[in-house]
């Protein structure tokens, strides 16, 4: 039953969210060592900014009476550091550059529309997730002088627990999300894989020929379930070329003539799994239609 | 193959809202053209529906997994936060702000009595013992302590200055530092709000000693007209940032019948709303404090400005928006 928990250890950061239409559809948390790289890099992208402007500000007034420039790049800086985050979760539906880069967004924790509200808030939090326990760090005898250490040490790990939220709760949530009501998702990767029933349809028409080279009965298809087929497309799938895929395909192939007792001759074992597959994939589907989902071969039910 | 067939019946709705998807994430929504993105939530609703039909008809985990990151990006597209950013604020500005504010009002009042009570504490225990100014203002506010003399004190409130000079940079310092204040006033309502209420509270001490130390000279008249025409902004968005953390502790420590959570998540986003407007009012008050005070030394205009800017804020959060409620 390994296989079972490491099934539960990959679903453990899985989350599903039921949009407004009604249907499920599920998204992964992602990791905090993620989210604070994207962090990172806005910070970057901040400082970018801020330093672009008080050059371009500084060319600009050149041979002017430049005593209005500080008030301007005060306020500006105040304005990019605060509301950089909102201004772009709300343009980029839940991105901001650093979130694009590294593929995440944020999503609103119900399957809602993402309020702007929502957004404000979650962001506005930082200046206690963030900025106080910075402060508190790096001036700290400024800010509370001559305090005994003891109660330093206590003020920073007060700071620091919200700080440190995401680490100890289950949906990864930091201050804001709470606030706001959202989660941060990796921003899934689209890629559309061949059919290979299709493909093998197609391989058969090529060789002119009508039906699949092997044949297998009703019981020897009864033997495995849903998870099973399942892996064995992983198999199906890694690349023909590689040494790990002709050696996945002997012992896989083998294992399953094995168990559902196969014994007619097997000239070509690629072929033949192909073959398991879609007649697998057939028997399964039909079962399913009838309201007999098969999960895996431990499955006594159907 | 009832799965193979259905996959080559759909595809082409699929690749087309993949092909959008693509568009609008290397070029933005823009990209997309008027009749694309009247198609958008069309292929959006007809890719759910496939993904639901796929669930229960194929076993291709390639498929069923390709239909839902599919549905998932296009669910950030179709439900991300709304477009009309513009449209969005002017409606922030005449409806959603002031009636969040208004709803507010309780959490409003317990700001402003206790900003209140911390002012009225510092003002007496100051006017009584002047050595009480040092322990609540501390030694920021130089040339301007029981030390110095009347004639300074008032050279202070009536000192004409160059708009542009070092008051512009005062000004904007004294913007960004005070919404600071009330964003992390707002924030530590996570805390179960108690730092708010210290923080608030803290703020009336140092308001009423500086009161104090005036009136003690007989300026008390002078040093409201010299605070309130930017004064009665700041102290407003102090108060209701304030009043946002409350909101917040509100939501977490009585939650009522509803989850702790969903009960936090409301008050969180009117929370913000509240912010929102103190940093505008703040930002009205700097630009009067930098352009107005130093410029204009007739006491009377100043109580003229400090009345008028009280009913514009009075106006503004009590009518406005009103017939949409």
């Amino acid at each position: 039953m390994t296989e079972r928990r490491q099934r539960d250890a990959k679903d453990k950061l899985a989350r599903e969210i039921v949009t407004p239409e009604g249907i499920p559809i599920s998204f992964t948390l992602a990791s905090v060592g993620d989210r604070a790289v994207a962090f990172v890099l806005d910070l970057g992208v901040q400082a970018i900014a801020v330093i672009v402007l008080v050059v371009v500000l500084s060319i600009a007034s050149r041979g002017m009476d430049g005593s209005w420039l500080t008030p301007i790049a005060i306020i500006a800086s105040f304005l990019i550091l605060n509301f950089y985050f909102p201004f772009f979760e709300v343009r980029w539906q839940g991105s901001t550059p650093g979130k694009r880069w590294i593929g995440i967004r944020v999503i609103d924790a119900r399957g809602g529309q993402l309020e702007a509200g929502s957004v404000l808030a979650r962001n506005l939090v930082r200046e206690l997730e963030v900025w106080t326990p910075m402060r508190f760090l790096l001036a700290n005898r400024l800010l509370w002088p001559n305090a005994p250490g003891w109660a330093l040490l206590a003020a920073g790990a007060w700071t620091f627990v919200f700080m440190l939220l995401p680490l100890f709760n289950r949906d990864k949530l930091r201050v804001g999300d709470l606030i706001g009501g959202t989660r941060v998702v990796v921003q899934p990767k689209v890629v559309l894989a061949p059919d290979l029933v299709d493909q093998a349809a197609v391989s058969m028409q090529m060789r002119q020929q009508a039906a699949p080279t092997y044949a297998f009965t009703t019981e020897q298809l009864g033997v495995y379930g849903i998870y099973e087929l399942q892996v064995l497309e992983g198999v199906l799938r890694q690349n023909p070329k590689s040494d790990a895929y002709r050696d996945a395909v002997q012992t896989v192939a083998d294992k399953i003539r094995g168990k559902i007792g196969y014994t007619g001759r097997v000239a070509d074992d690629a072929r033949f799994l192909r073959d398991f597959y879609v007649a697998l994939r057939g028997h399964l589907e039909q079962r399913m239609l009838f309201g007999q989902r098969r999960e895996d071969k431990y499955d006594k039910r159907a | 193959m009832k799965s193979v067939e259905f996959r080559r019946e759909r595809q082409a709705t699929w690749d087309e809202l993949e092909h959008m998807l693509r568009l609008a994430d290397s070029k933005g929504l823009r990209a997309l053209g008027a009749d694309q993105l009247a198609r958008l939530p069309h292929l959006y609703r007809a890719t759910l529906s496939s993904l639901s039909v796929a669930r229960s008809i194929s076993l291709d985990r390639a498929l069923v997994e390709y239909l839902e990151s599919l549905v998932g990006r296009a669910y950030f597209v179709v439900y991300g936060t709304r477009q009309h950013v513009w449209r969005q604020i002017g409606e922030f500005l005449t409806f959603r702000l002031p009636d969040t504010v208004r709803r507010a009002k309780w959490h409003i009042l317990i700001a402003l009595v206790v900003g209140a009570a911390g002012t009225i504490a510092a003002y007496s225990l100051t006017r009584s013992d002047s050595d009480y100014y040092y322990s609540f203002v501390g030694d920021m506010a130089e040339g301007r302590t029981p030390a110095s003399s009347t004639a300074e004190l008032r050279e202070g409130l009536y000192h004409r200055e160059d708009v542009s000079t070092v008051l512009g940079d005062f000004a904007a310092e004294l913007f960004s530092h005070n919404a600071r204040i009330g964003i992390l006033a707002f924030a530590l309502g996570f805390v179960a709000g108690l730092p708010t209420l210290l923080l608030l509270f803290y703020n009336g001490l140092v308001l009423g000693a500086f009161v104090a130390l005036y009136a003690s000279r007989g300026l008390g008249l002078d040093i409201w007209g010299w605070l309130l025409p930017h004064g009665v902004s700041e102290l407003s968005a102090v108060t209701l940032c304030g009043a946002a953390g409350l909101l917040l502790a509100h939501g977490l420590v009585f939650p009522g019948a509803r989850p702790r959570l969903d009960s936090l998540r409301e008050r969180g986003r009117d929370a913000a709303v509240v912010v929102i407007g103190a940093v505008i009012m703040l930002f009205v008050a700097g630009m009067i404090e930098g352009i107005f005070r130093q410029t204009v030394t007739s006491i009377w205009v100043r109580y003229d400005v400090a009345a008028a800017t009280a009913a514009l804020w009075l106006g503004y959060y009590g009518l406005c928006g009103r017939r949409r409620a």
